[in-house]
């Protein structure tokens, strides 16, 4: 598998740890919604299909990155800065009722 | 002259040379470039092995990487490597090989016995056998347990040695524009297109000569013999200098963003791999495009007695007389349902055979097949089919039967042919595991009875037999065509392709897999599967192909069911009453071929991780030090006096620390710089407490949650500038710390302005501590006072030791009056020895991990053993660190219900009551049972003799700890055999009030 690094280009999957579900919404540091925390720490989608993921160039610039992998085929679509892409604001978790 | 060896053919061997080896001890002779398998058969040796269940004798029935049956082991030395199909193996002088699964030998075979058992050795025998009784000392699974071991012994392929593999291994990376995999016609025209765009193109190979079909067929390509124009064209490749030519070399998987996998095999061949050879190389290749070139394999049928020594597939003897001079038969009966064989047929009475019968299962045949069959001379028995085999160890003739293709019906009476060889062919199967592996399901094709790649899914493009296109002419074309696209040449013209003169015989079978009639007829001739077997499986309601598969294990020994796929789907197809499409095949996956592990390890075996030293190791180690692996770290465990135990030795270290003073290496611990405008607002999120608050020149231990609340480590920061901060962690912990901080940064908080550099590596540490470590620093430290004013406790000054700038903080660990010096790590042993130097007078010793333990544990404090990622801020009884004022990681979700119950396990201090030593992992229980120490309440974390208290201590992890002070309780420790009492205390047992580090 092949992730292109927006600084480095194309680097095999060797050099990167995954870092988590990238579909996950952080509640604000503040926010005392137990539900939305718990969502966050322990709710993932397993989806069979696009995938929204955080990677860490970890062997190379170390650099967080948001990847669009499809799971079935692990073509990578789409790879952007995570700090760029934001965390990404959804609440799929809820309306999926989110993995046991 | 041997007696199998003819004059014709052999194009592969060097007949003027000649090579001694031997096979079960017996000396045999061959020729370089013969295969063990065409050497034995020269020597008219048909016996190779005996089979997995039923021991059966077997020979060879194949002439390539298909091999099911011919499996040998072969010696270096002690060396054994089992389980070598000797179609693949090149023999050198002095090959040393040995056959498999015989007691007590090839001929002679006891466990030939367990055929006469063959109903109960069924699909499943296992599962259905060895239940056990209900009752009684064998019942259950003890019964298989106790059966196990006979079993073992007689069931089975190749033993494995037990010496480590003396061979070197090599890994290698290449990235090409063009991969051509096989090279036979398809792939010789597909490497040449792609040579000639001027692309950089990999021609891989498995077998030792390039040419593939080329080398044993008996057609020509332009004007000249097949052979010889495939050995031009690779001597056209080989002078290109964009063209890598890798011989021996199987491409075995297929993995995504188009990565290959491939095995080249690089001194097998050779009695002595020369200097700086390894014995495999593993090439992970990544090209633009491939090209699978891979060809078919030849199916056999499945009839009664088609395993015996003498059967062979049809291809495989045209490649023995072709490829090596060597004749398979001198009385050759033919078995097929396809065209192919007839010219099979004829090639090998051009090279003296005698063909005895041609027996076809196809009422009608083609003209072209027909005139073939009576100009070989031999019976010619359409409409019929092979029911039998006679001889023992040796084929010796067949019985023939009228068979009714449309409906599998046999009439007339059975008849005897006499042979000593039998060809067989069912037809032909493209070698997809490439294209499977790397995509979706194949697709059957009801023309040529077989499976065709599926769609590609990645970037490759398949030529010739691999495509189901069988005939040369349309492998040239395709290989050309196919090397043209690889490259991206798809404007220019066609070159004009080579002629092909070629019988005009169609490969295409007829739909007939099986001849049913009584007797054992093979399906997986490795796994012993028989047709009933998979028929057996179907009564049994196993309906699936996957759990066909593994309930029978069609298709699951080395050679991953090469020729048994489609002839175990297709007998599975008819017991369901479904067409074969709609019964569907398993996935191929990797590899394609057995792989030496090896390979895959390459240089990276024995300690395959980097040693972390410290700038103080050789120091230490010339002093005497028993070092320890933390981690990647390498760590004084004591110093010890010569006769001293290590309980010794870490005994008077902490004792010397408690009474003089003592240092210890701490240059281990993580080291954070922590930079830029927002580094105190970050550390506030990030720690559960305050260090916006710290003035600078200060430090503070630090707490760090993770999400979930449960603590994830600890450590002191110092704040050195009002935007710099040097954070450490604990030893173990520092890149798992540096990657969650790194993830917030990034991910969560990238508005904050804060820079995070590792610098663990950049600072040497050494930990003082003890009453005299005051004096000691005051002794050799220049450019500041280190006195109480200059320096209070969490103070961190500035100065020099024997002229090298130094940082130091007054904290402790041990429990004492202590003090960290940092310095640059380049001059770590000069300041670590200028210390020593200093604190001579004062009784000063350096003190390794154990001391340091015990130390810890007689002050309560807690490492990575109580920070083990289920304990809580409060189970730690850190509740004190924990801020009200402002959230932080893990603030949210550590007042969880759970989270702060009464009972859950908290830290305590245990003491040994019977004066006896506590371990580590040791459980507390409340009976004093030993035989029953049921209901833990928790379990000791660490445990040393303290000297300060006179006693054996430890940590421990203990249900509602707090209330159980001054409680009795027991350690049980069944595995190390320790049973006793101990008093449950409060985990600060030396010092509770802190006067010796604050004094």
């Amino acid at each position: 598998m092949l992730i292109t690094c927006p600084y480095c280009g194309p680097r095999d999957v060797s050099e990167y740890t995954y870092q988590g579900d990238g579909n996950r919404a952080r509640p604000d540091a503040g926010s005392t919604d137990n539900q939305a925390w718990n969502s966050y720490v322990y709710d993932r989608l397993n989806i069979a299909g696009e995938h929204h993921e955080i990677w860490q160039h970890s062997g190379g610039c170390r650099a967080h990155l948001a990847v669009s992998r499809n799971t079935l085929t692990h073509k990578v679509s789409a790879v952007a800065f995570a700090r760029d892409a934001g965390h990404r604001k959804s609440d799929r978790h809820r309306k999926s009722g989110g993995a046991a | 002259m041997s007696p199998r060896r003819i004059d014709t053919g052999g194009r592969r061997v060097d007949r003027d040379r000649g090579i001694r080896f031997t096979f079960d001890g017996k000396p045999y002779s061959g020729h370089p470039g013969d295969t063990l398998a065409s050497a034995l058969l020269a020597n008219g040796v048909t016996l190779f092995g005996r089979s997995f269940k039923y021991h059966r004798p077997r020979g060879v029935l194949t002439a390539g990487v298909d091999e099911p049956n011919a499996l040998v082991t072969v010696l270096k030395g002690n060396i054994r490597e089992p389980n070598i199909p000797a179609t693949q193996l090149e023999i050198y002088d002095g090959l040393t090989v040995v056959s498999q699964n015989r007691f007590p030998s090839l001929s002679f075979d006891i466990g030939a016995a367990n055929q006469l058992g063959g109903k109960l050795l069924g699909a499943g025998f296992y599962y259905k056998t060895f239940m056990g009784p209900v009752v009684g000392p064998l019942k259950g699974t003890r019964f298989w347990m106790f059966c196990e071991y006979f079993i073992r012994r007689a069931a089975g392929l190749g033993r494995a040695g037990y010496d480590k593999d003396s061979a070197r291994y090599e890994r290698t990376n290449a990235f090409c524009d063009v991969l051509v995999v096989g090279s036979g016609p398809a792939g010789l025209m597909a490497a040449k297109a792609a040579a000639q765009s001027g692309k950089r193109v990999i021609l891989a190979e498995l077998e030792p000569r390039f040419g593939g079909s080329a080398n044993w067929s008996s057609e020509t390509i332009d004007g000249m013999p097949a052979a010889d124009w495939a050995q031009a064209t690779i001597a056209e490749l080989r002078e290109r200098k964009n063209v890598r030519l890798l011989p021996r070399t199987t491409v075995w998987g297929y993995y995504d963003d188009n990565m290959l996998a491939a095995l080249e095999r690089v001194s097998d061949h050779k009695r002595d791999a020369a200097k700086g050879e390894p014995r495999h190389r593993y090439w992970s290749i990544r090209p633009g495009a491939v090209v699978l070139a891979t060809g078919a394999f030849e199916r056999p049928l499945v009839f009664p007695g088609n395993d015996r020594p003498g059967v062979m597939l049809a291809g495989a003897a045209e490649r023995y007389a072709a490829e090596f001079g060597v004749l398979p038969g001198r009385k050759i009966a033919v078995f097929a349902n396809n065209d192919g064989a007839y010219g099979t047929a004829l090639a090998l009475k051009k090279s003296g055979a005698e063909i005895v019968a041609i027996v076809d299962v196809r009422r009608q045949v083609s003209e072209a097949a027909h005139a073939a069959a009576l100009s070989t001379g031999g019976e010619f028995l359409a409409g019929h089919a092979v029911v039998a085999t006679e001889g023992g160890t040796k084929l010796s003739g067949v019985k023939v039967q009228i068979f009714d293709a449309a409906t599998g019906a046999l009439s007339g009476d059975p008849r005897s042919i006499d042979a000593d060889c039998l060809i067989v062919s069912g037809g032909w199967s493209p070698v997809i595991h490439l294209a499977s592996q790397a995509g979706v399901s194949p697709q059957w094709d009801d023309d040529r009875q077989a499976f065709l790649p599926p769609k590609p899914t990645q970037n490759w493009i398949g030529a010739g037999a691999f495509n189901g296109s069988f005939s040369t002419a349309a492998a040239l074309s395709e290989g050309d065509a196919a090397g043209r696209q690889a490259a991206g040449e798809t404007d220019g013209p066609a070159e004009e392709l080579p002629n092909v003169d070629a019988p005009a015989l169609q490969s295409n079978p007829a739909p007939v897999f099986e001849i049913r009639t009584s007797g054992k007829a093979f399906v997986d001739y490795q796994h012993d599967v028989t047709a009933e077997d998979v028929r057996l499986a179907h009564r049994e309601g196993f309906v699936s192909v996957e759990h066909l598969k593994r309930y029978t294990t069609l298709g699951m020994a080395t050679d991953q069911g090469k020729t048994s796929n489609v002839p175990g789907l297709a007998i599975m197809a008819e017991a369901l009453g479904k067409p074969i499409p709609d019964v569907g095949t398993t996935r191929f996956r990797a590899p394609f071929a057995p792989v030496s592990i090896g390979s895959l390890a390459a240089e990276r075996y024995g300690d395959l991780k980097p040693e972390r030293l410290t700038p103080m190791h050789d120091w230490h180690i010339e002093h005497g030090a028993t070092m320890y692996s933390a981690g990647l770290w390498y760590r004084p465990m004591i110093y010890g006096h010569s006769g001293e135990t290590i309980e010794q030795a870490y005994v008077r270290e902490a004792k010397a620390v408690r009474e003089k003073a003592g240092i210890v290496d701490v240059s281990t611990l993580g080291k954070i710089a922590v930079q830029g405008p927002d580094a105190a607002e970050f550390l506030d999120r990030v720690y559960t407490n305050m260090f916006s608050t710290l003035a600078v020149g200060k430090a503070r231990y630090g707490l760090m949650l993770r999400e979930d609340g449960f603590v994830m480590d600890d450590g002191t920061t110092w704040r050195l500038g009002e935007n710099d901060f040097l954070m450490t962690t604990t030893t173990a912990n520092a890149g798992k710390v540096m990657q969650h901080l790194e993830y917030f940064l990034d991910v969560v908080w990238p508005d904050l302005k804060v820079h995070l550099t590792s610098v663990t590596d950049q600072w040497a540490g050494a930990a003082i501590g003890g009453p005299k470590a005051r004096e000691i620093l005051a002794a050799c430290v220049t450019g500041t006072a280190v006195d109480n004013e200059a320096m209070p406790f969490m103070g961190i000054v500035h100065g020099e030791i024997a002229g090298v700038a130094v940082m130091i903080c007054r904290l402790s660990f041990s429990g004492e009056m202590a003090f960290e010096v940092y310095c640059g790590a380049g001059h770590g042993t000069h300041v670590w020895k200028a210390l020593l130097e200093a604190g001579k007078p004062f009784g000063l010793v350096p003190y390794g991990l154990e001391a340091l333990g015990t130390l810890r544990i007689e002050k309560g404090h807690v490492t990575g053993a109580e920070i083990d990622g289920r304990t809580t801020g409060r189970d730690l009884h850190l509740d004190w660190m924990l801020s009200k004022k402002k959230p932080f990681i893990g603030s949210a979700m550590m007042d969880r219900e759970g989270m702060t119950a009464e009972d859950r396990l908290q830290l305590v201090g245990i003491v040994s009551l019977d004066n006896r030593p506590l371990n580590g992992g040791g459980h507390i229980v409340e009976q004093a049972n030993p035989e029953d120490p049921a209901n833990s309440l928790g379990h000791i974390t660490a445990a040393c003799y303290s000297p300060a208290l006179g006693k054996f201590i430890g940590l421990a992890l203990v249900k509602g700890g707090k209330s159980r002070h001054g409680k009795r309780a027991f350690t049980s420790d069944p595995l190390r055999n320790r049973f006793g009492p101990v008093e449950i205390v409060s985990h600060h047992f030396f010092d509770p009030e802190g006067k010796r580090m604050h004094g």
